[in-house]
């Protein structure tokens, strides 16, 4: 399904509504579960791991709320595909390229998957647009309770829910935020985040995961520690406090912004539109820069040629994966630019 | 710093370990007493740097643990190789060992206060007997012993009837 047209998106965050959307632009909630009766899959045989992701497919299909849920499997799809489901967070990077019998359970809007078989058996992942943690978390719970009553999850009196590292141990639950800084950027701010995150036990990093440099102004803030806590506490630290706090700093570096700056902003959005709309070979991460400037003008309300739906649009359908799967064939470096130099500057134009 | 090891009263102490909680208090150890407690020397801290050093520092420990996990054949040195566990029963066979490794990454936390797994239900409960008791067929069928398979098919078939 995925496949057939990922020019057709639908995953829900795209849509960028939600709580914050202005400056939160998606949350994240997964949760870590492993079975008890086989190994964790670092010691599983090929064989052991052809079972696992046998018995929990055919249990997430028996307990998934949706029956258009779609089971893919990432042992049998090709690089290409696999590529496309990492680009929309749907997998890890780390089950792309692992061994063995693994795959990954989508619902059609994409707001859930469960991947089997990654570091974990089962790694329960709710994605929304805004700041959404409470409704992920009810959702997820609400999943994992059922998937539970008929999977014997390993779990353990002391150390909680069983993983194959110890740092994931006791909720196995991990949250994130992605935020969408460009003010604090801008107005050199940034350390405000540092700031406002340090000594709470929180990974702040940029865009994929990696690095600290905010690639797209992108900022993604995630708990550290699962332990200790309960899943409602670490929600609740994260989207009651920390969250909502550096939103307030973000609007108030963009109102200042627009009070002192509003011409030297006004060309720096209007010249990421001059760029993505006539250059005629772009690479991703110039892409993803003037992108960003465009949704802070969007949000800022100095810039309505497209709205946000479709600039997430492009945000996902210029990366690499998706770009050659739109043009039909692999694309070089040089061919892929072109590529999508060309989308960009159709899709800008109607 | 002068003075022996507060912790084994052997080596010299030459690490000053500052705890924050339960409350603030300051130690001197020897570098071994140290790492064994999970101390790190680096200034920031997260989950997988606080493994990877302790991965790193523990493998220079002389006395290293030749325990082995029955399930999985798991040991210390494969962890530290891996940085990753190799099955449930792990936590059961390393605990002591994991405990000050665990508790360091997860800001001294030592138990789990979360959710809990819901009861399994009647056909989960029946699934897993059945793998297990086809396990155990299988493995008589393979040491040849026959009496003992005849024994476990006659569970299956009235576990499958029940």
């Amino acid at each position: 399904m995925i496949f057939d047209d990922p020019t057709r998106s639908t995953g829900e965050w795209l849509r960028g509504e939600g709580p914050l959307a202005d400056v939160v632009i998606s949350s994240r909630v997964r949760l870590a579960r492993n079975i008890a009766e086989f190994p964790f899959l670092t010691s599983a045989s090929a064989g052991q791991k052809s079972e696992i992701f046998r018995a929990v497919a055919d249990q997430v299909f028996a307990c998934a709320d949706d029956p258009q849920a779609e089971l893919i499997d990432v042992k049998e799809a090709d690089d290409l595909d696999r590529q496309v489901l990492v680009e929309r967070h749907l997998i890890s990077r780390q089950q792309a390229d692992a061994e063995g019998s693994r795959g990954v359970t989508v619902w059609p809007d994409e707001t859930l998957a469960i991947m089997i078989n990654e570091e974990d058996h089962l790694r329960i992942q709710g994605l929304h647009s805004g700041l959404q943690l409470d409704e992920l978390w009810s959702r997820l719970g609400a999943l994992d309770d059922k998937l539970g009553a008929r999977l014997e999850y390993a779990y353990d009196k002391k150390f909680g829910f069983l993983t194959a590292c110890p740092t994931n141990v006791g909720t196995g639950i991990r949250v994130s935020v992605m935020l969408h800084l460009p003010a604090l950027k801008l107005s050199q701010e940034i350390e405000r985040v540092s700031r406002a995150t340090k000594d709470l036990r929180l990974a702040v990093r940029g865009l994929h995961g990696e690095g600290t440099e905010a690639v797209g102004d992108l900022v993604q803030i995630s708990n550290q520690t699962t332990l200790g806590k309960s899943e409602e506490e670490i929600i609740k630290s994260l989207g009651e406090t920390v969250i909502p706090k550096i939103v307030e700093y973000e609007r108030m570096a963009r109102d200042e912004l627009l009070k002192q700056h509003a011409e030297q902003i006004d060309d720096r959005i209007w010249r990421a539109y001059g760029v993505l709309s006539q250059a005629r070979c772009i690479g991703t991460e110039e892409t993803l820069t003037m992108l960003s400037h465009l949704r802070m003008g969007i949000h800022m309300g100095r810039f309505d040629l497209i709205d946000i739906p479709t600039l997430n649009e492009l945000f996902l359908l210029t990366q690499p994966a998706h770009l050659q799967k739109m043009v039909g064939r692999l694309l070089e470096g040089r061919e892929r630019a072109i590529a999508r130099a060309d989308y960009l500057r159709k899709r800008l134009s109607q | 710093m002068d003075g022996l090891c507060q912790h084994c009263q052997q080596e010299k102490a030459t690490v000053l370990v500052t705890d924050n909680f339960p409350e603030k208090r300051e130690r001197h150890l020897c570098e071994e007493c140290a790492l064994r407690e999970g101390v790190i020397f680096k200034q920031k801290e997260n989950g997988q740097q606080i493994l990877q050093q302790f991965i790193k520092a523990s493998a220079s420990i002389q006395k290293v643990s030749a325990r082995t996990c029955p399930t999985c054949g798991m040991t210390l040195k494969e962890f530290q190789k891996r940085g990753l566990l190799g099955c449930p029963n792990d936590y059961d066979v390393f605990g002591d060992l994991l405990a000050p490794l665990i508790q360091r990454a997860h800001a001294g936390a030592t138990h789990h206060v979360g959710k809990m797994p819901p009861g399994l239900d009647e056909s989960a409960r029946k699934r897993t007997s059945l793998r297990r008791l086809n396990r155990e067929l299988q493995d008589a069928v393979e040491q040849e012993d026959y009496e003992l398979a005849a024994d476990v098919r006659d569970q299956i078939k009235e576990l499958e009837s029940a």
